[in-house]
């Protein structure tokens, strides 16, 4: 279905990327926000607490990012779409509910703008570090969802994605921005209502004696109950069967949690998504995310003004991971840089996709600032050697 | 796991409450003796009093023995993280407006790991009625020391005696702003149903804290004897003073509790202010959450 129009600003902006995350949640349908106050996000909170009043949306600065994400899983599941907004250290104190909202199958986005870390590191400088934390950050085996935008534009055009992709497959959806990207001031053109594309809730149209909260029929995904809506349901953060009730034996610990996994893993190839450029006859590729692929694009000039085969892949979706993608550029290339404002995550993953068929080189940054974009120019030309 | 009741409970005659429980989850995992499926009985019967419409009531539990509450009611239940049940359900609350919100848990649960979120909800009066259940230690994970364990009881954290000041919790949540705060004992069962009738029946962050034994752990530990001897207890040190200052409702180990009403006096919540300040400062322009929710859209 299309976006109601009511809360989309359509018509062109000047906005930064925080700004523009704000009016992509309004116009994804977004109607309940809890947050608490960290930098660089807290722009995305006070547009959403001048905007809410007017659209018909609660927001609340709740006491802390617990409560936060709490509040946010409660009230998804009373079918309003929900989402809190925060940065490494709150991130940090979101896991738990995290997982509880992967565990409940609760759909939801939490916006992490990206500063430099560990601990309160710099607060209002860049980062790129919390990406394995939003892929693992919460205890047990589950799967999410991350998205990294590299502009205002796509700040906002992603947010509609990201909710979406969690009401789509029912999981806690990470908007995996950077400090650079959210306070960067750019054009940001919003579309009109009708040309924006949003997933409803699947409301299960069974009556409450024949439903059951997490049993999956043909779709990999179970039919939702709203909370209000007669059908009396649980839900618990223990695994639990079809019924939703808990069920405390490795047979249903199995089953559970391979759906868990499986729901995302076996759709993977549906939910990925990667922009190339000029990698057909590339003998290296830059894979890179976030504002480090706005960087890596310099480094790529550099590297083709000295004659060089160089292409691009730049990651909009992050987890699920391209896997298939990488798999077959290893098999083709050269080498593969991987730059990124941490000291290694997803060159990791691209590694492992690589298993050995070409030479991954990462171009670590520990974070304050964007790469220089010789340095990773550098790196190709060694790659290439 | 299916839970086959045993064909000779299949001919006990059907509780008075088995149509707000989950049958089908029965036997439950609570102890002889233990007092958390008195409350929950208590609220079943209060529920039935109140003539609400069930299909608008949703319960939210933590972690912990009380914590699995919310799993027999048959209401929508949401079992959640431990301590994070409040400002879950402050989540249903503003998501759906119309619901009524109630929150059982333990003392563990609501006032240890979740004691922020209490003081923060009872501060802007969120619209939920929330019963603690304390019985005094933490129960599920075997006995430790809790933050209304009475100064001297042993716990299995405390082997010499607790040493820390626990929280009287009437006067806490007074304090934070409640404005209905009451106390009564798993064995004041009419006086309870009736407490927790009149509060379904307010606004705003409702609070009742329920004394109630554990027999394997607290009553063990300290040889206080059984959940029996434990009523007797009850019956003999509970004084009911309705209008009492909840600053003297502090509980020693093995003194007196005192009960009964201490706060009744209601205040705006914290989505009439929102609201009423909205319309002042925005006039028409203000548009507040529907009351079945916001921008719902099913397929």
């Amino acid at each position: 279905m299309m976006a109601d129009p009511v809360g989309v600003l359509t018509g062109p902006h000047y906005m930064d990327g925080d700004v523009a995350c704000g009016e992509g949640a309004i116009a994804a349908g977004c109607r309940f926000v809890a947050g608490y106050p960290i930098t660089p996000s807290t722009e995305v909170v006070e547009r959403i607490s001048h905007r809410f009043p007017r659209v018909g949306g609660t927001f609340i600065q709740m006491e802390d990012e617990l409560a936060s994400m709490a509040a946010v899983v409660g009230s998804s599941w009373t079918g309003t779409k929900s989402m809190t907004v925060t940065s490494g250290p709150g991130f940090s104190l979101m896991m738990e509910n995290i997982g509880l909202a992967a565990m409940m199958e609760t759909p939801c986005v939490v916006v992490n703008v990206q500063r430099a870390g560990p601990s309160t590191g710099l607060p209002t400088m860049v980062g790129q570090a919390d990406v394995m934390q939003a892929r693992w950050g919460s205890h047990g085996d589950y799967e999410i969802i991350a998205l990294s935008p590299e502009s205002p534009q796509e700040a906002f055009d992603l947010m509609i994605d990201a909710f979406n992709l969690a009401e789509l497959y029912r999981v806690p959806t990470i908007f995996l921005m950077d400090e650079c990207v959210g306070h960067m001031t750019e054009k940001v053109m919003i579309r009109p209502a009708e040309q924006i594309e949003i997933e409803p809730r699947r409301l299960t149209k069974l009556p409450p004696d024949d439903f059951m909260p997490y049993k999956v029929n043909d779709h990999p995904v179970p039919e939702f109950a709203r909370v209000g809506d007669g059908y009396r349901f649980h839900a618990t953060g223990l695994t639990h069967d079809e019924r939703g009730y808990p069920a405390m034996t490795v047979a249903a610990q199995e089953e559970h949690v391979f759906r868990l996994s499986d729901k995302i893993r076996a759709q993977a190839d549906d939910i990925v998504r990667f922009e190339e450029e000029g990698v057909e006859d590339a003998d290296v590729v830059v894979v890179s995310y976030g504002i480090t692929a706005r960087v890596a694009r310099a480094s790529i000039d550099l590297a083709r003004d000295q004659g060089l085969k160089v292409g691009s892949l730049r990651l909009v979706v992050v987890w699920p991971f391209p896997e298939n993608r990488i798999r077959e550029l290893a098999g083709s290339v050269r080498g593969i840089v991987v730059p990124e404002i941490n000291l290694g995550q997803i060159v990791l993953e691209v590694e492992r996709c690589a298993a050995g068929n070409t030479r991954v080189v990462g171009v670590p940054h520990a974070g304050g600032a964007v790469h220089d974009p010789a340095t990773i120019a550098a790196a190709i030309v060694e790659v290439a050697r | 796991m299916t839970i086959e009741i045993r064909p000779d409970y299949a001919e006990t005659v059907e509780h008075p409450v088995s149509p707000y429980l989950r049958m089908d989850r029965i036997p439950h995992v609570w102890c002889p003796g233990c007092g958390i499926g008195t409350v929950v009985r208590c609220y079943a019967s209060a529920l039935e009093r109140s003539g609400l419409d069930l299909d608008k009531v949703a319960v939210v539990s933590g972690i912990g023995c009380s914590g699995r509450a919310a799993g027999y009611l048959k209401l929508d239940g949401f079992h959640t993280t431990h301590g994070r049940a409040i400002p879950f359900a402050t989540g249903l609350e503003l998501g759906r407006p119309e619901l009524t919100v109630t929150v059982i848990s333990g003392d563990g649960d609501l006032i240890g790991i979740g004691g922020n979120h209490f003081i923060h909800a009872a501060r802007r009066n969120l619209d939920m009625l929330v019963i603690l259940i304390n019985n005094f230690i933490y129960g599920m994970t075997g006995g430790q020391n809790g933050p209304t364990t009475p100064l001297d009881a042993i716990s299995s954290t405390m082997p010499f005696g607790n040493f820390e000041i626990p929280f009287n919790m009437p006067h806490l949540a007074a304090s934070s702003g409640a404005p209905y705060v009451a106390r009564w004992t798993s064995l004041h069962t009419r006086r309870l149903t009736w407490s927790i009738e009149d509060a379904l029946e307010r606004t705003g962050f409702r609070f009742i804290e329920v004394v109630a034994p554990c027999p394997v752990l607290y009553l063990r530990l300290n040889k206080l004897g059984q959940g029996i001897d434990r009523m007797r207890y009850y019956h003999d040190n509970a004084e009911i003073r309705n209008g009492a200052d909840p600053s003297e409702a502090d509980i020693d180990f093995q003194g007196r509790i005192l009960c009964g009403v201490f706060v009744d006096k209601p205040r705006p919540t914290y989505r009439e202010l929102m609201q009423a300040h909205y319309r002042e400062v925005l006039g028409d322009e203000y548009v507040p959450m529907p009351s079945e929710g916001g921008m719902i859209h099913g397929e």
